[in-house]
Protein backbone atom coordinates (compact mmCIF):
# COMPACT_ATOMS: atom_id res chain seq x y z
CA UNK A 1 0.00 0.00 0.00
CA UNK A 2 1.79 3.72 -1.00
CA UNK A 3 -0.86 6.73 -1.70
CA UNK A 4 0.51 9.89 -2.40
CA UNK A 5 -1.39 12.76 -1.31
CA UNK A 6 -1.24 16.43 -2.56
CA UNK A 7 -3.36 19.56 -0.53
CA UNK A 8 -2.33 22.67 -2.17
CA UNK A 9 -4.29 26.15 -1.85
CA UNK A 10 -2.86 29.67 -0.26
CA UNK A 11 -1.40 30.24 2.59
CA UNK A 12 -3.33 31.23 5.84
CA UNK A 13 -6.03 28.68 4.74
CA UNK A 14 -4.42 26.19 6.40
CA UNK A 15 -3.13 23.58 3.76
CA UNK A 16 -0.09 23.31 5.64
CA UNK A 17 -1.73 22.26 8.95
CA UNK A 18 -4.04 19.79 6.99
CA UNK A 19 -0.83 17.84 5.72
CA UNK A 20 0.54 17.74 9.36
CA UNK A 21 -2.52 16.53 10.88
CA UNK A 22 -3.31 13.62 8.01
CA UNK A 23 0.79 12.62 8.38
CA UNK A 24 -0.02 12.35 11.72
CA UNK A 25 -2.56 9.99 11.88
CA UNK A 26 -1.55 7.85 9.54
CA UNK A 27 2.09 7.91 11.38
CA UNK A 28 0.99 7.81 15.01
CA UNK A 29 -2.65 5.92 14.75
CA UNK A 30 -2.89 3.84 11.79
CA UNK A 31 1.17 2.83 12.06
CA UNK A 32 1.72 3.75 9.19
CA UNK A 33 5.13 5.10 7.42
CA UNK A 34 4.19 8.96 6.39
CA UNK A 35 6.21 11.91 5.02
CA UNK A 36 4.91 14.71 4.90
CA UNK A 37 6.71 17.83 3.56
CA UNK A 38 5.52 21.67 2.88
CA UNK A 39 6.14 24.32 0.10
CA UNK A 40 5.47 27.74 0.79
CA UNK A 41 6.87 30.95 -0.53
CA UNK A 42 8.06 34.03 1.42
CA UNK A 43 4.79 35.21 2.33
CA UNK A 44 3.10 34.59 5.61
CA UNK A 45 -0.59 34.96 3.77
CA UNK A 46 -1.97 34.55 0.26
CA UNK A 47 1.07 33.15 -1.92
CA UNK A 48 1.06 29.88 -3.42
CA UNK A 49 1.09 26.40 -0.84
CA UNK A 50 1.33 22.89 -0.84
CA UNK A 51 1.48 19.92 1.66
CA UNK A 52 2.48 16.64 0.65
CA UNK A 53 2.20 13.11 1.98
CA UNK A 54 3.14 9.69 1.19
CA UNK A 55 1.61 6.91 3.14
CA UNK A 56 2.89 3.68 3.31
CA UNK A 57 3.46 0.12 4.72
CA UNK A 58 6.47 0.49 3.43
CA UNK A 59 9.79 2.66 4.38
CA UNK A 60 9.89 5.95 2.42
CA UNK A 61 12.74 6.72 0.43
CA UNK A 62 12.09 9.72 -1.82
CA UNK A 63 9.77 11.84 0.70
CA UNK A 64 7.96 13.88 -2.30
CA UNK A 65 5.41 13.19 -4.66
CA UNK A 66 5.92 12.23 -7.78
CA UNK A 67 2.50 10.74 -9.26
CA UNK A 68 -0.64 11.95 -6.69
CA UNK A 69 -3.27 9.32 -6.06
CA UNK A 70 -5.17 11.98 -4.20
CA UNK A 71 -5.32 15.94 -4.82
CA UNK A 72 -6.75 18.75 -3.17
CA UNK A 73 -7.21 21.62 -4.23
CA UNK A 74 -8.08 24.79 -2.31
CA UNK A 75 -7.36 27.85 -4.73
CA UNK A 76 -7.04 27.93 -8.34
CA UNK A 77 -3.37 28.58 -8.62
CA UNK A 78 -3.04 25.12 -6.61
CA UNK A 79 -4.99 23.38 -9.46
CA UNK A 80 -3.22 24.66 -12.21
CA UNK A 81 0.25 23.71 -11.18
CA UNK A 82 -0.39 20.57 -9.53
CA UNK A 83 -3.28 18.71 -11.70
CA UNK A 84 -0.71 17.32 -14.03
CA UNK A 85 0.62 15.31 -11.23
CA UNK A 86 -2.52 13.51 -10.92
CA UNK A 87 -2.65 9.65 -11.90
CA UNK A 88 -5.79 8.74 -14.36
CA UNK A 89 -7.22 6.97 -11.98
CA UNK A 90 -6.39 9.35 -9.08
CA UNK A 91 -9.27 11.24 -6.88
CA UNK A 92 -9.41 14.95 -7.41
CA UNK A 93 -11.39 17.22 -4.47
CA UNK A 94 -11.53 20.87 -5.13
CA UNK A 95 -13.24 23.59 -3.27
CA UNK A 96 -15.50 24.03 -5.81
CA UNK A 97 -15.78 27.97 -5.15
CA UNK A 98 -12.04 28.55 -5.29
CA UNK A 99 -11.08 26.40 -8.07
CA UNK A 100 -13.52 27.20 -10.85
CA UNK A 101 -11.83 25.88 -14.35
CA UNK A 102 -11.01 22.65 -14.71
CA UNK A 103 -9.39 21.55 -18.12
CA UNK A 104 -11.24 18.66 -18.50
CA UNK A 105 -13.97 16.64 -17.26
CA UNK A 106 -11.92 14.18 -15.11
CA UNK A 107 -13.55 11.25 -14.29
CA UNK A 108 -13.45 11.10 -10.42
CA UNK A 109 -13.77 14.57 -8.80
CA UNK A 110 -15.51 15.56 -5.94
CA UNK A 111 -16.99 19.43 -5.66
CA UNK A 112 -16.88 20.14 -2.06
CA UNK A 113 -17.90 23.57 -1.32
CA UNK A 114 -15.61 23.58 2.03
CA UNK A 115 -15.14 27.21 2.56
CA UNK A 116 -18.69 28.14 2.45
CA UNK A 117 -19.58 25.14 5.49
CA UNK A 118 -16.56 26.74 7.30
CA UNK A 119 -18.44 30.12 7.22
CA UNK A 120 -21.92 28.55 8.00
CA UNK A 121 -20.31 27.61 11.05
CA UNK A 122 -19.01 30.70 12.41
CA UNK A 123 -15.28 30.30 10.95
CA UNK A 124 -13.95 30.59 7.59
CA UNK A 125 -10.36 29.30 8.59
CA UNK A 126 -11.91 25.92 9.35
CA UNK A 127 -12.14 25.09 5.85
CA UNK A 128 -9.13 22.66 5.81
CA UNK A 129 -10.87 20.83 8.86
CA UNK A 130 -14.45 20.33 6.30
CA UNK A 131 -12.04 19.36 3.46
CA UNK A 132 -9.92 17.03 5.92
CA UNK A 133 -13.26 15.42 6.90
CA UNK A 134 -14.16 14.71 3.13
CA UNK A 135 -10.98 13.83 2.16
CA UNK A 136 -10.88 11.23 4.85
CA UNK A 137 -14.66 10.13 4.16
CA UNK A 138 -14.34 9.11 0.22
CA UNK A 139 -10.68 8.31 0.20
CA UNK A 140 -9.95 5.91 2.91
CA UNK A 141 -6.45 6.99 3.00
CA UNK A 142 -6.37 7.42 6.87
CA UNK A 143 -9.00 6.60 9.31
CA UNK A 144 -11.41 7.90 10.63
CA UNK A 145 -10.58 7.22 14.69
CA UNK A 146 -7.45 8.43 13.91
CA UNK A 147 -8.43 11.51 11.80
CA UNK A 148 -10.64 12.77 15.05
CA UNK A 149 -7.70 12.42 17.50
CA UNK A 150 -5.11 13.61 15.25
CA UNK A 151 -7.68 17.14 14.70
CA UNK A 152 -8.36 17.09 18.36
CA UNK A 153 -4.40 17.68 19.12
CA UNK A 154 -3.59 19.76 16.35
CA UNK A 155 -5.90 22.37 16.97
CA UNK A 156 -5.32 25.44 19.02
CA UNK A 157 -7.07 24.39 23.07
CA UNK A 158 -10.34 25.36 23.28
CA UNK A 159 -11.16 24.75 19.62
CA UNK A 160 -11.64 21.02 19.70
CA UNK A 161 -15.19 20.80 19.50
CA UNK A 162 -16.03 23.45 16.92
CA UNK A 163 -13.30 21.87 15.06
CA UNK A 164 -14.79 18.29 15.06
CA UNK A 165 -17.56 19.54 14.21
CA UNK A 166 -16.23 20.61 11.21
CA UNK A 167 -14.60 17.42 10.12
CA UNK A 168 -17.95 15.47 10.72
CA UNK A 169 -19.93 18.14 8.67
CA UNK A 170 -17.08 17.40 5.39
CA UNK A 171 -16.92 13.69 6.52
CA UNK A 172 -21.11 13.48 6.31
CA UNK A 173 -21.24 15.19 3.02
CA UNK A 174 -18.95 12.91 2.02
CA UNK A 175 -20.37 9.72 2.81
CA UNK A 176 -23.67 11.48 1.40
CA UNK A 177 -21.60 11.56 -2.16
CA UNK A 178 -20.51 8.28 -2.62
CA UNK A 179 -24.04 7.02 -1.59
CA UNK A 180 -25.50 9.38 -4.35
CA UNK A 181 -22.79 7.85 -6.74
CA UNK A 182 -23.40 4.03 -5.75
CA UNK A 183 -27.32 4.65 -6.33
CA UNK A 184 -26.52 6.60 -9.51
CA UNK A 185 -24.44 3.52 -10.58
CA UNK A 186 -26.64 1.04 -9.67
CA UNK A 187 -29.24 2.38 -11.69
CA UNK A 188 -27.78 2.81 -14.84
CA UNK A 189 -27.04 -1.15 -14.64
CA UNK B 1 10.23 21.39 35.74
CA UNK B 2 8.80 19.55 32.54
CA UNK B 3 10.58 16.64 31.51
CA UNK B 4 13.84 16.92 28.96
CA UNK B 5 13.69 13.67 27.43
CA UNK B 6 9.69 13.23 25.91
CA UNK B 7 9.99 9.28 25.69
CA UNK B 8 7.29 8.14 23.27
CA UNK B 9 6.27 7.95 19.69
CA UNK B 10 5.85 11.69 17.92
CA UNK B 11 5.41 12.97 14.12
CA UNK B 12 7.59 16.03 13.99
CA UNK B 13 9.63 17.58 11.37
CA UNK B 14 13.27 17.51 11.70
CA UNK B 15 13.76 21.11 13.05
CA UNK B 16 11.38 19.98 16.08
CA UNK B 17 13.48 16.48 16.01
CA UNK B 18 16.60 18.25 16.28
CA UNK B 19 15.83 20.60 19.15
CA UNK B 20 14.51 17.40 21.12
CA UNK B 21 17.65 15.61 20.57
CA UNK B 22 19.53 18.47 21.89
CA UNK B 23 17.54 18.55 25.02
CA UNK B 24 17.87 15.07 25.38
CA UNK B 25 21.63 15.25 25.52
CA UNK B 26 21.83 17.74 28.49
CA UNK B 27 21.20 21.07 26.35
CA UNK B 28 20.71 23.71 28.74
CA UNK B 29 21.05 26.92 26.23
CA UNK B 30 20.42 28.10 23.19
CA UNK B 31 21.35 31.53 21.68
CA UNK B 32 20.50 32.08 18.07
CA UNK B 33 19.16 34.34 15.60
CA UNK B 34 15.73 33.04 13.63
CA UNK B 35 16.64 32.74 9.72
CA UNK B 36 14.66 30.34 7.31
CA UNK B 37 14.67 26.99 7.45
CA UNK B 38 16.12 26.87 11.00
CA UNK B 39 13.84 28.74 12.66
CA UNK B 40 11.75 26.15 14.14
CA UNK B 41 14.68 25.03 15.69
CA UNK B 42 14.73 28.03 18.32
CA UNK B 43 11.10 28.34 17.96
CA UNK B 44 10.76 25.05 19.68
CA UNK B 45 13.93 25.93 22.12
CA UNK B 46 12.54 28.61 23.58
CA UNK B 47 9.25 27.11 24.43
CA UNK B 48 10.89 24.01 26.22
CA UNK B 49 14.08 25.22 27.45
CA UNK B 50 12.81 27.18 30.65
CA UNK B 51 10.62 24.43 31.76
CA UNK B 52 13.66 22.26 31.81
CA UNK B 53 15.71 24.79 33.58
CA UNK B 54 17.56 26.01 30.73
CA UNK B 55 17.87 29.18 29.00
CA UNK B 56 17.22 30.95 25.41
CA UNK B 57 18.32 33.74 24.01
CA UNK B 58 17.48 35.45 20.67
CA UNK B 59 21.02 37.46 20.39
CA UNK B 60 21.21 40.45 17.96
CA UNK B 61 22.77 38.62 14.81
CA UNK B 62 24.65 35.24 14.41
CA UNK B 63 27.92 36.49 15.17
CA UNK B 64 26.97 36.92 18.79
CA UNK B 65 25.04 33.83 18.77
CA UNK B 66 27.69 31.72 18.06
CA UNK B 67 30.03 34.18 21.27
CA UNK B 68 27.22 33.20 23.38
CA UNK B 69 27.21 29.24 23.27
CA UNK B 70 31.04 29.85 23.49
CA UNK B 71 30.57 31.40 26.77
CA UNK B 72 27.55 29.27 27.81
CA UNK B 73 30.07 26.35 27.38
CA UNK B 74 32.49 27.90 29.32
CA UNK B 75 30.31 28.48 32.39
CA UNK B 76 29.54 24.64 32.24
CA UNK B 77 26.46 24.40 30.25
CA UNK B 78 26.08 22.17 27.43
CA UNK B 79 25.13 24.70 24.54
CA UNK B 80 23.67 24.64 20.83
CA UNK B 81 23.00 27.30 18.18
CA UNK B 82 20.98 26.32 15.04
CA UNK B 83 21.24 28.77 11.80
CA UNK B 84 21.25 28.26 7.63
CA UNK B 85 23.48 30.18 5.39
CA UNK B 86 23.96 33.71 5.88
CA UNK B 87 24.36 33.12 9.46
CA UNK B 88 26.57 29.98 8.80
CA UNK B 89 28.56 32.15 7.05
CA UNK B 90 28.59 35.08 10.29
CA UNK B 91 29.32 32.60 12.78
CA UNK B 92 32.42 31.17 10.60
CA UNK B 93 34.90 33.62 12.77
CA UNK B 94 33.42 32.46 16.27
CA UNK B 95 33.63 28.91 15.40
CA UNK B 96 37.53 29.26 14.69
CA UNK B 97 37.12 30.84 18.32
CA UNK B 98 35.77 27.59 19.88
CA UNK B 99 38.01 25.76 17.91
CA UNK B 100 41.34 27.47 19.48
CA UNK B 101 39.57 27.47 23.07
CA UNK B 102 39.00 23.91 22.31
CA UNK B 103 35.22 24.77 23.31
CA UNK B 104 32.16 21.59 23.23
CA UNK B 105 29.18 23.68 21.66
CA UNK B 106 26.93 22.07 18.53
CA UNK B 107 25.96 24.52 15.82
CA UNK B 108 23.40 22.97 13.45
CA UNK B 109 23.20 24.48 9.94
CA UNK B 110 20.33 23.48 8.47
CA UNK B 111 21.35 24.22 4.88
CA UNK B 112 19.00 26.25 2.08
CA UNK B 113 20.54 27.32 -1.44
CA UNK B 114 23.61 30.06 -2.00
CA UNK B 115 25.16 31.96 -1.87
CA UNK B 116 24.14 34.67 -0.45
CA UNK B 117 20.29 34.78 0.37
CA UNK B 118 19.53 32.38 -2.25
CA UNK B 119 16.64 30.47 -2.07
CA UNK B 120 15.42 31.26 2.14
CA UNK B 121 12.61 27.91 1.67
CA UNK B 122 14.10 25.07 -0.33
CA UNK B 123 17.33 23.18 0.44
CA UNK B 124 20.71 22.30 -0.36
CA UNK B 125 23.64 21.03 0.51
CA UNK B 126 26.32 23.48 -0.37
CA UNK B 127 28.11 24.25 2.58
CA UNK B 128 29.67 20.96 2.97
CA UNK B 129 33.21 22.55 2.66
CA UNK B 130 32.48 25.82 3.70
CA UNK B 131 32.22 23.14 7.09
CA UNK B 132 35.40 21.89 6.66
CA UNK B 133 37.07 25.30 6.31
CA UNK B 134 34.89 28.18 6.41
CA UNK B 135 36.57 29.38 9.27
CA UNK B 136 40.56 31.25 8.50
CA UNK B 137 43.43 28.80 9.62
CA UNK B 138 44.04 24.95 9.67
CA UNK B 139 42.09 23.04 11.74
CA UNK B 140 39.99 19.71 12.39
CA UNK B 141 36.33 19.72 12.76
CA UNK B 142 33.50 17.07 13.16
CA UNK B 143 30.03 17.24 11.00
CA UNK B 144 27.61 14.85 11.01
CA UNK B 145 24.80 14.39 8.26
CA UNK B 146 21.18 13.85 9.23
CA UNK B 147 18.88 12.13 6.46
CA UNK B 148 15.81 12.26 8.26
CA UNK B 149 13.68 13.80 11.22
CA UNK B 150 14.13 10.17 13.21
CA UNK B 151 18.15 10.61 12.28
CA UNK B 152 18.46 14.21 13.51
CA UNK B 153 17.06 13.84 16.47
CA UNK B 154 19.71 10.75 17.34
CA UNK B 155 22.61 12.88 15.54
CA UNK B 156 22.04 16.12 17.37
CA UNK B 157 22.72 13.54 20.94
CA UNK B 158 25.86 12.54 18.82
CA UNK B 159 26.83 15.70 17.80
CA UNK B 160 26.83 16.93 21.92
CA UNK B 161 28.83 13.87 22.89
CA UNK B 162 31.26 14.78 20.10
CA UNK B 163 32.10 18.05 21.03
CA UNK B 164 32.10 16.84 24.99
CA UNK B 165 34.65 14.18 24.57
CA UNK B 166 36.96 16.02 21.79
CA UNK B 167 36.22 19.77 22.97
CA UNK B 168 35.35 20.66 19.52
CA UNK B 169 32.49 22.39 17.98
CA UNK B 170 30.87 20.35 16.21
CA UNK B 171 28.65 20.78 13.33
CA UNK B 172 25.26 19.55 12.44
CA UNK B 173 24.90 19.80 8.45
CA UNK B 174 20.93 18.96 7.84
CA UNK B 175 19.21 20.49 5.02
CA UNK B 176 15.44 22.25 4.11
CA UNK B 177 14.35 19.18 2.99
CA UNK B 178 14.99 17.39 6.14
CA UNK B 179 14.18 20.35 8.68
CA UNK B 180 10.85 20.57 7.36
CA UNK B 181 10.03 16.69 6.25
CA UNK B 182 7.90 15.67 9.08
CA UNK B 183 7.80 11.73 9.81
CA UNK B 184 7.50 8.95 13.13
CA UNK B 185 10.13 10.06 15.92
CA UNK B 186 10.91 7.81 18.47
CA UNK B 187 12.15 9.16 21.69
CA UNK B 188 13.80 6.11 23.50
CA UNK B 189 13.37 6.56 27.52
CA UNK B 190 16.51 8.76 29.17
CA UNK B 191 18.37 5.94 30.79
CA UNK B 192 18.57 4.31 27.49
CA UNK B 193 20.59 7.47 26.24
CA UNK B 194 24.34 7.35 26.54
CA UNK B 195 25.39 11.13 27.21
CA UNK B 196 28.97 11.93 27.78
CA UNK B 197 30.44 15.09 29.37
CA UNK B 198 33.68 16.86 28.96
CA UNK B 199 36.89 15.65 30.71
CA UNK B 200 36.72 17.59 34.02
CA UNK B 201 40.38 18.70 35.86
CA UNK B 202 41.32 16.99 39.20
CA UNK B 203 44.58 18.44 41.88
CA UNK B 204 45.61 21.94 43.09
CA UNK B 205 43.53 24.50 41.32
CA UNK B 206 46.63 27.12 41.36
CA UNK B 207 48.41 24.81 39.38
CA UNK B 208 46.25 23.76 36.98
CA UNK B 209 47.03 23.95 33.41
CA UNK B 210 43.69 24.71 30.97
CA UNK B 211 44.94 23.03 27.79
CA UNK B 212 47.47 20.37 29.19
CA UNK B 213 46.23 17.40 27.39
CA UNK B 214 44.91 13.95 29.22
CA UNK B 215 45.42 10.19 28.15
CA UNK B 216 43.59 10.71 24.94
CA UNK B 217 44.67 14.34 23.56
CA UNK B 218 41.67 16.49 25.01
CA UNK B 219 42.72 18.66 28.17
CA UNK B 220 40.53 18.81 31.39
CA UNK B 221 38.32 21.44 31.47
CA UNK B 222 37.56 23.55 34.13
CA UNK B 223 35.05 25.82 34.34
CA UNK B 224 34.64 29.32 34.64
CA UNK B 225 34.14 30.98 38.27
CA UNK B 226 35.71 26.98 39.85
CA UNK B 227 38.49 28.68 41.08
CA UNK B 228 40.80 27.23 38.81
CA UNK B 229 43.57 29.58 37.09
CA UNK B 230 42.00 29.44 33.52
CA UNK B 231 42.79 31.91 30.38
CA UNK B 232 41.51 31.69 27.08
CA UNK B 233 42.18 33.66 24.04
CA UNK B 234 42.28 33.04 20.22
CA UNK B 235 46.21 33.90 20.23
CA UNK B 236 48.18 31.04 19.75
CA UNK B 237 48.73 29.97 23.34
CA UNK B 238 50.47 27.76 25.46
CA UNK B 239 49.46 25.10 27.77
CA UNK B 240 48.59 27.49 30.32
CA UNK B 241 46.09 29.66 27.56
CA UNK B 242 48.74 32.65 27.57
CA UNK B 243 49.41 33.69 24.37
CA UNK B 244 53.25 33.04 23.17
CA UNK B 245 53.91 34.38 19.89
CA UNK B 246 56.55 31.28 18.18
CA UNK B 247 56.87 29.15 15.47
CA UNK B 248 56.94 26.81 17.81
CA UNK B 249 54.05 27.07 19.98
CA UNK B 250 52.23 27.79 17.34
CA UNK B 251 52.80 23.76 15.87
CA UNK B 252 52.36 22.72 19.45
CA UNK B 253 49.17 23.66 19.83
CA UNK B 254 47.61 22.90 16.48
CA UNK B 255 49.28 19.28 16.91
CA UNK B 256 47.05 19.47 19.91
CA UNK B 257 43.81 20.62 18.12
CA UNK B 258 44.23 18.44 15.26
CA UNK B 259 45.64 15.58 17.11
CA UNK B 260 42.62 14.80 19.05
CA UNK B 261 40.55 14.32 15.96
CA UNK B 262 43.31 12.50 13.67
CA UNK B 263 44.21 10.08 15.91
CA UNK B 264 40.65 9.21 17.15
CA UNK B 265 38.97 8.70 13.47
CA UNK B 266 38.10 5.53 13.90
CA UNK B 267 35.81 6.22 16.92
CA UNK B 268 34.32 9.59 15.39
CA UNK B 269 33.73 8.28 11.46
CA UNK B 270 30.45 6.28 11.19
CA UNK B 271 28.90 5.66 8.00
CA UNK B 272 26.59 2.86 6.81
CA UNK B 273 26.98 0.28 4.32
CA UNK B 274 24.18 -0.97 2.42
CA UNK B 275 24.11 -3.66 -0.36
CA UNK B 276 27.81 -2.69 -0.71
CA UNK B 277 29.43 -6.12 -0.56
CA UNK B 278 29.75 -7.08 -3.62
CA UNK B 279 28.58 -3.63 -5.32
CA UNK B 280 29.84 -3.13 -8.85
CA UNK B 281 29.13 0.52 -8.76
CA UNK B 282 29.21 2.39 -5.48
CA UNK B 283 27.09 5.61 -4.44
CA UNK B 284 28.73 7.87 -1.51
CA UNK B 285 26.04 10.24 -0.43
CA UNK B 286 24.77 11.77 3.11
CA UNK B 287 21.66 13.53 4.42
CA UNK B 288 18.77 14.13 1.99
CA UNK B 289 20.38 12.65 -1.01
CA UNK B 290 21.11 9.83 0.61
CA UNK B 291 17.69 8.67 0.46
CA UNK B 292 17.26 8.81 -3.35
CA UNK B 293 20.09 6.99 -3.47
CA UNK B 294 18.96 4.24 -1.39
CA UNK B 295 15.94 4.34 -3.72
CA UNK B 296 18.28 3.77 -6.54
CA UNK B 297 20.30 0.72 -5.13
CA UNK B 298 16.93 -1.66 -4.47
CA UNK B 299 15.92 -0.06 -8.03
CA UNK B 300 19.28 -1.29 -9.66
CA UNK B 301 19.45 -4.44 -7.62
CA UNK B 302 15.34 -5.30 -8.47
CA UNK B 303 17.20 -5.09 -12.43
CA UNK B 304 19.97 -6.97 -11.88
CA UNK B 305 22.59 -4.34 -11.39
CA UNK B 306 24.98 -4.56 -8.50
CA UNK B 307 25.20 -1.27 -6.84
CA UNK B 308 25.02 0.06 -3.27
CA UNK B 309 25.67 2.47 -1.33
CA UNK B 310 28.26 4.49 1.54
CA UNK B 311 25.89 6.61 3.69
CA UNK B 312 28.17 9.09 5.49
CA UNK B 313 26.67 9.53 8.68
CA UNK B 314 29.87 11.28 10.03
CA UNK B 315 31.26 13.93 6.50
CA UNK B 316 33.86 15.44 8.47
CA UNK B 317 36.33 14.18 9.39
CA UNK B 318 36.43 12.19 5.93
CA UNK B 319 36.51 8.54 5.81
CA UNK B 320 39.76 8.69 3.25
CA UNK B 321 40.71 5.19 4.30
CA UNK B 322 36.96 3.58 3.60
CA UNK B 323 37.17 5.78 0.09
CA UNK B 324 40.56 4.23 -1.09
CA UNK B 325 39.75 0.55 -0.14
CA UNK B 326 35.95 1.51 -1.88
CA UNK B 327 37.87 2.66 -5.14
CA UNK B 328 40.01 -0.60 -5.42
CA UNK B 329 37.51 -3.13 -5.68
CA UNK B 330 34.41 -1.31 -7.40
CA UNK B 331 34.21 -0.25 -11.14
CA UNK B 332 32.93 3.09 -10.38
CA UNK B 333 32.03 5.61 -7.71
CA UNK B 334 29.25 8.17 -7.79
CA UNK B 335 28.89 11.01 -5.28
CA UNK B 336 25.12 12.37 -4.97
CA UNK B 337 24.70 15.61 -3.45
CA UNK B 338 22.66 18.45 -3.79
CA UNK B 339 25.41 20.81 -4.84
CA UNK B 340 27.84 20.83 -7.88
CA UNK B 341 30.49 18.91 -6.49
CA UNK B 342 32.17 19.50 -2.45
CA UNK B 343 32.35 15.94 -1.10
CA UNK B 344 32.70 14.97 -4.80
CA UNK B 345 36.01 16.31 -4.86
CA UNK B 346 36.96 14.38 -1.61
CA UNK B 347 35.60 11.53 -3.42
CA UNK B 348 37.92 11.81 -6.28
CA UNK B 349 41.01 12.56 -3.98
CA UNK B 350 40.20 9.48 -2.49
CA UNK B 351 40.07 7.31 -4.92
CA UNK B 352 43.44 7.93 -6.12
CA UNK B 353 42.37 6.99 -10.00
CA UNK B 354 41.77 3.18 -8.69
CA UNK B 355 37.90 3.58 -9.89
CA UNK B 356 35.98 6.63 -11.78
CA UNK B 357 34.73 9.06 -9.55
CA UNK B 358 31.65 10.50 -11.24
CA UNK B 359 29.01 13.28 -9.77
CA UNK B 360 25.29 13.59 -9.82
CA UNK B 361 24.22 16.80 -8.41
CA UNK B 362 22.76 20.32 -8.86
CA UNK B 363 22.64 23.97 -7.82
CA UNK B 364 19.79 23.35 -4.76
CA UNK B 365 15.99 23.65 -4.58
CA UNK B 366 14.92 20.18 -4.58
CA UNK B 367 15.72 16.81 -4.07
CA UNK B 368 17.91 14.81 -6.24
CA UNK B 369 14.83 12.03 -7.65
CA UNK B 370 16.15 8.22 -7.56
CA UNK B 371 15.15 8.44 -11.27
CA UNK B 372 18.03 10.44 -12.02
CA UNK B 373 20.53 8.51 -10.21
CA UNK B 374 19.47 5.27 -11.76
CA UNK B 375 19.48 6.37 -14.91
CA UNK B 376 23.30 6.88 -14.31
CA UNK B 377 24.04 3.84 -12.78
CA UNK B 378 22.44 1.76 -15.41
CA UNK B 379 24.61 4.33 -18.10
CA UNK B 380 27.73 2.87 -16.22
CA UNK B 381 26.50 -0.75 -15.59
CA UNK B 382 26.24 -1.38 -19.19
CA UNK B 383 29.24 0.84 -19.97
CA UNK B 384 31.41 -1.48 -18.50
Amino acid sequence: MRKEIVITGLGGQGIVLAGQVMGLAASLSDHLEASFTQSYGPEARGGACSAQLIVSDKQIHYPYVRHADILVCMSQGGYDKYRHTLKDDGILIIDQDMVRSLDSAPGDVFPVPATRMAEELGRKMMANIVMLGFVTSVTGAVSLEGMLSSVASSVPKGTEKTNIAAFNKGYDLGQAMLKARTKKAAARL
Amino acid sequence: MESAVLSGEHFFNGDVACAEGALAAGCRFFAGYPITPATEIAEHMSKRLPGVGGHFIQMEDEISAMAAIIGASCAGVKSMTATSGPGFSLMMENIGLGIAMETPCVLVNVQRAGPSTGLPTLGAQGDMMQARWGSHGHYEIIALAPSSPQEIFYQTITAFNLSETYRVPVLVMADEIVGHLSERVIIPDASKIKLQSRPRPKGRKDRFKPFHPGPNGVAPMAHAGEGYMVHFTGLTHDERGYPVMTAEAQAEMMERITGKIRRNLDKIIQVEKYRLEDADIAIVSYGISSRSSQAAVDEAREQGIKAGLLRLLTVWPFPEDMIRELARRVKCLITVELNLGQIHLEVQRCSEGKAPALLIGHAGGSAITPEEILEKIKKQASGS
